[in-house]
């Protein structure tokens, strides 16, 4: 009984922190209508700064107060860096570039943070005042776990004062809703947003900074909160600061409680309260249906036509290439092709959602990583053969893939997004957990293809067999009834409605087939590797995908295509030539979404229509 | 028999009656004018029908079939085609691939992976185009129409799956003049030809009385007139309530209350 | 008061506006007639500077505005009251009219809750019921009381009758009239003439983005062909 009573104790205190970060997403999703991946990042650079500050000031109250005080208003003006130099550039970017540009930052901010501080993990000393402890019920009980807990209520109290009875709060609701009436009213929304990104970012480096007597500080702060932020507020209903509070206790609380029952796969526990909140209320427990914000983006997509000429032509230069050339080939430039083999695949998997569908995925390498390990755990446990194993991986892929995307497909936008990247985060964390079965951090080795198959080369051409005829399938589909149906939903869910078609199941079963399109090629990544490892399943493999799918533009069926040249190319060079290729990456993400956001198949489509139309 | 058949339907918000009570009939081929001030409660009565509400009480039929609470897409297939106030395509396809998609969905073949749209439904849709004149418009993307077009267009959609019944939600919000009379004068002749069913709204009053055969009047959530264009034009209630004495959508024989003078009776001419 | 020359707008390469001149003196009420896509939302669009122009001058109050920012023409004193009325749905009556608030100029009266709720009585009566909730007759005045909210010296009025029932159009230019009583300058975009010649001094006809007719409303009255070709009426 006392044990629960301190974990109960123990889950609010998380709940708060939580609530810190969740509120201030939510805060500037409200108004700008922008995921902000770098919330994260932010929550992070709060505790690193905050931990500096606070053992380089004089010990005693004023330093450690100051110091967190100071980290939470430094990161506040760093988010208003943020928002004048890149996101006021792209309020009028279609969102999923917006999420991707925010996630140039956090690339960016992991290797700065790198830099700075080094890799190994930092320890911050303990809150002055609040070093002892209390007794109840006999145990004793952390004084500054309790003084967290007071923190939650008093910001949220404080949040709700400021946005129901000052101007500011109005006009902040008011360019929730309209942002370009509140304009045309005659307030300046760039201060209005500038100061609603410097009041969300203070919140997350408060949420940050306050963490450092808690635990350590680390490089994987970033991903692990955000992950956590999204689910608080995805069930607590986007734009919802009470949502938020309510889901963080929840949340929190099952975290605590969770340790007790399932140690190994706390989220799993997650996962299922999310589940059923958003099938009870698939807006959040506090969320009402958004629509879109007046004066984003969104002309209409243009039509899908037959491919120019010159583009066909190309096309078989490219496959006749990959056909002859590489017999010819050392090995190592036949693993990077039979990699780009692989990648075009799964770009085109997500392309058939995000492009044809309208859906976003910031989860995709879920279905990849899950026909991996489909592929991999029955060569372990069942000594399938690779064969077997590469029929497995779909399947695998395919089954999540119609039980998360049932969920994921019930909502739109950034909604389904961040849903995709919680869904993705709970695979990453049971293989990386699940130790026994998954062999956690180390992997899956010894995963090798039948002695036919073992030369490189002939691996290469089953790959591109494969991987081909699996893409043009994709292709085929697009074209067909299904794939208009798909179109239909996404054009106009109205008319859609109007003539007969059952958006959801169109949805669904476009989401599934993206899946075991993605496990194809996950299973055939595995036996390329001859192991599989959880960052098959990571954020940051669900962002390349997006990458290659956005680098070549969503709305050309090229596209995923030069996209997963392009990105892989890069990347490989990237890697190879230095240690930051991370920031490198952030900034060249953060160019393209500033200079191409139509992607590179999009922009080379623009231009030469426009010299068709002019000549 | 009616086509639709309404019968005391009823429907609150938040212990607001936004609908009560409210019964009628069309029949088909007839073209029946549901209007009313704005909040009245016609686009709630209209969402009832369609699906996208269910009504707290009361019965819908359609040829005495019970479609009550229906979710719109099977209202759809039980034979009832809609046009939106605000067009609704596909403004990624082209005026063809829309009418096809319909026809598609109405034979059941969305699910196919295979064949391709371009071999598919072909000569029925552009048949269908053809009959509303739209015949050289089906090669352009419907993203760029011009409004009137798109009209066009979404009546032909709807009217793909040979409905017993058209819902029109304001067909006319948006055109000019000109072009109102012509889509009205088409809608009624196809509605006479195939035997079909019209219920539309409408905020213009030439349009109204110059194509309905009847006219439902509402207010408050209840049916307080309803009968031929004379006989609602001359109600006193309906005057006081929605028509005014004034002189806006220049309904005929008003009385212009800035000059005084007697604007021309429109619909007169245009109309039966 | 507000001036306009050579007046051009663009969407990607097609053009929709073209050498638009217009004018509006102080005190005047101008309409805008055309048809549907005839131009009339993109003019008041480009004036407020939520559509940017691709040439020629906007001039208001001896100020050129053209190529500013939305909130710096509201803040001299240019009201918009757009087509789709855009009420805050989750703000309430007082809310929505606390967000148009700014102070008036010098010797001007100031549009006070209390003077709009006089033009408008049936808002007074729900002051705190959220936007959303509310009529469209109802919105539409809320649209405009938030924008007189600013004490603007000329007002945008894009189509204030579409879409309303008859009698709440004829209590719509009763307002309008008391607004040009108050001084205030007016240019309306209108598709209703019954509507536009019971409020308007002037007019100009718009056709696909290019001016065709200006006049006074009697000499437009009078110019039976010119109504015909134009507005098909």
């Amino acid at each position: 009984m006392e044990n629960l009573v301190l974990q109960a104790l123990s889950g609010l205190a998380s709940a708060s922190s939580l609530f810190l970060v969740a509120s201030g997403l939510t805060v500037i999703f409200g108004v700008s209508r922008i995921v902000n991946f770098a919330h994260g990042s932010f929550y992070m650079l709060g505790a690193y700064l905050a931990w500096t500050f606070v053992t380089t000031l004089p010990r005693g109250h004023l330093g450690f107060w100051g110091g967190v005080l100071a980290a939470a208003l430094l990161v506040g003006l760093i988010g208003v860096v943020v928002e004048v130099l890149l996101l006021r550039r792209i309020y009028r970017a279609p969102e999923l570039f917006q999420l991707l540009a925010t996630f140039g930052v956090v690339l960016i901010v992991q290797d700065l943070a790198l830099l700075t501080w080094g890799a190994q993990d930092l320890l911050g000393p303990r809150a002055p005042g609040l070093r002892g402890g209390t007794e109840i019920f006999g145990m004793r009980f952390p004084d500054y776990e309790l003084f967290l807990i007071g923190v939650g209520p008093v910001v949220l109290g404080l949040l709700v004062l400021l946005f129901r009875y000052t101007r500011w709060g109005t006009l902040v609701r008011a360019a929730t809703q309209d942002r370009e009436m509140v304009g045309a009213l005659g307030v300046n929304q760039r201060m209005l947003f500038t100061s609603v990104f410097f009041l969300g970012a203070f919140l997350a480096g408060l949420g940050g900074a306050l963490q450092l007597p808690r635990e350590s500080v680390n490089l994987h702060m970033d991903l692990a909160i955000i992950a956590e932020a999204f689910v608080v507020v995805v069930v607590g209903g986007l734009g919802s600061l009470t949502g938020a509070a309510l889901a963080a206790l929840l949340i929190g609380e099952l975290h605590a409680f969770g340790i007790l029952v399932l140690p190994k796969i706390t989220l799993v526990l997650v996962f299922l309260v999310m589940a059923v909140v958003l099938v009870v209320r698939p807006h959040g427990l506090m969320g009402k249906a958004t629509g879109p914000a007046h004066g984003g983006a969104g002309g209409a997509e243009p039509v899908i036509g037959p491919a120019p000429r010159p583009l066909v032509h190309l096309g078989i230069a490219a496959l006749v290439a990959a056909l002859v050339l590489p017999p010819f080939a050392g090995d190592y430039a036949l693993s990077v092709l039979t990699e780009i083999a692989i990648f075009i695949l799964f770009a085109a998997s997500l392309h058939l959602i995000m492009g044809p569908g309208g859906m976003a995925s910031f989860g995709h390498a879920a279905y990849f990583g899950l026909g991996a390990y489909g592929a991999a755990l029955a060569a372990k446990w069942l000594a399938a053969p690779m064969e077997l194993g590469l029929a497995i991986a779909p399947f695998a892929a395919g089954l999540f893939g119609l039980i998360f995307g049932w969920f994921c497909v019930r909502l739109s936008g950034v909604y389904s997004a961040m849903l995709t990247l919680a869904f993705a985060q709970i695979a990453w964390s049971v293989t990386f957990q699940w130790v026994e079965v998954t062999g956690g951090d180390n992997g899956i080795l010894g995963v090798w293809p039948e002695p036919w198959a073992a030369p490189k080369l002939v691996y290469y051409y089953l790959t591109l067999a494969l991987c081909l005829g699996a893409t043009l399938l994709l292709r085929r589909i697009i074209h067909a009834p299904f794939g208009y149906a798909l179109r239909a939903q996404r054009d106009s869910a109205l008319r859609a409605e109007a003539i007969g078609i059952d958006a959801f199941r169109i949805r669904w079963l476009a989401f599934a087939l993206a899946a075991v399109m993605a496990g194809i090629a996950g299973g055939l990544f595995a036996y390329a590797k001859g192991s599989v490892f959880p960052t098959f399943l990571g954020i940051p493999r669900s962002v390349d995908a997006l990458l290659m799918v956005l680098l070549g533009g969503v709305q050309t069926l090229s596209g995923p295509i030069i996209g997963a040249l392009a990105f892989t190319g890069l990347q490989e060079q990237l890697v190879r030539i230095t240690d930051l290729w991370r920031l490198i990456l952030g900034l060249v993400i953060v160019a393209l979404v500033l200079f191409f956001p139509q992607g590179l198949a999009g922009a080379a489509r623009a231009r030469w229509e426009a010299r068709r139309g002019d000549a | 028999m009616a086509t639709l058949e309404v019968d005391k339907l009823r429907k609150s918000f938040g212990g607001v009656q936004a609908v009560r009570d409210v019964s009628f009939a069309v029949a088909p081929g007839e073209m029946l004018a549901l209007i009313g001030p704005n909040g009245a409660g016609k686009s709630t009565c209209f969402n009832m029908l369609n699906g996208q509400l269910r009504p707290d009480a009361g019965w819908v039929r359609l040829n005495g079939q019970d479609i009550t609470g229906l979710a719109p897409r099977k209202v759809w297939r039980m034979g009832v085609g809609r046009t939106f106030q605000i067009t609704a395509t596909f403004g990624s396809m082209t005026v063809l691939e829309n009418v096809q998609m319909a026809l598609l969905s109405h034979r059941r073949r969305l699910g196919q992976l295979w064949t391709p749209v371009a071999r598919a439904d072909r000569a029925p849709a552009e048949a269908l185009l053809a009959r509303l004149d739209m015949a050289d418009q089906a090669a352009r993307p419907c993203g760029i129409l011009a409004y009137g077009d798109l009209k066009r267009v979404e009546l032909a959609i709807a009217l793909a799956n040979d409905p017993k019944l058209l819902l029109m939600d304001e067909p006319t919000a948006g055109m000019a003049p000109q072009e109102r009379v012509g889509l009205m004068a088409l809608t009624a002749s196809i509605a006479r030809e195939r035997g079909i069913a019209v219920l539309f709204t409408e905020h213009d009053m030439d349009v109204v009385f110059g194509h309905a055969d009847r006219i439902l009047v509402l207010d408050r959530g209840a049916l307080i007139a309803e009968g031929p264009p004379a006989e609602v034009r001359a109600d006193p209630r309906v005057r006081e309530v929605y028509l005014g004495a004034g002189f806006s959508g220049g309904h005929p024989g008003s009385r212009d209350p800035v000059r005084g003078s007697v604007a021309r009776p429109k619909s007169v001419q245009g109309g039966h | 008061m507000l001036r306009i020359s050579g007046l051009a707008a663009h969407y990607g390469r097609a053009h929709i506006l073209d050498d638009v001149a217009l004018e509006v003196g102080p005190g005047e009420v101008v309409v805008l007639l055309g048809r549907n896509g005839a131009g009339k939302s993109t003019t008041m669009k480009a004036i407020m500077g939520l559509v940017p122009p691709s040439a020629g001058s906007i001039r208001f109050l001896g100020r050129e505005i053209a190529g500013r920012e939305p909130f710096e023409i509201a803040r001299l004193g240019l009201g918009y009251v757009p087509e789709e009325r855009r009420i805050f749905s989750e703000l309430t009556v007082m809310e929505n009219l606390e967000v148009g608030r700014r102070s008036a100029p010098p010797g001007m009266a100031p549009w006070t809750p209390e003077r709009l709720f006089a033009l408008f009585p049936s808002l007074g009566g729900m002051r705190d019921r959220p936007g959303g909730r509310m009529s469209g007759g109802e919105q539409q005045m809320l649209t405009i009381a938030r924008t007189l909210m600013g004490n603007p010296r000329l007002v945008l009025l894009d189509e204030p009758s579409e879409g309303l029932a008859p009698v709440v159009v004829e209590r719509m230019a009763e307002a309008i009239g008391v607004l040009k009583a108050e001084g205030l300058s007016i240019l309306l975009s209108e598709q209703n003439l019954h509507f536009a010649r019971a409020v308007s001094d002037r007019a100009t006809i718009i056709e696909k983005g290019r001016i065709r007719w200006s006049g006074t409303i009697p000499d437009l009255m009078a110019a039976e062909e010119v109504r015909e070709q134009y507005l098909s009426v």
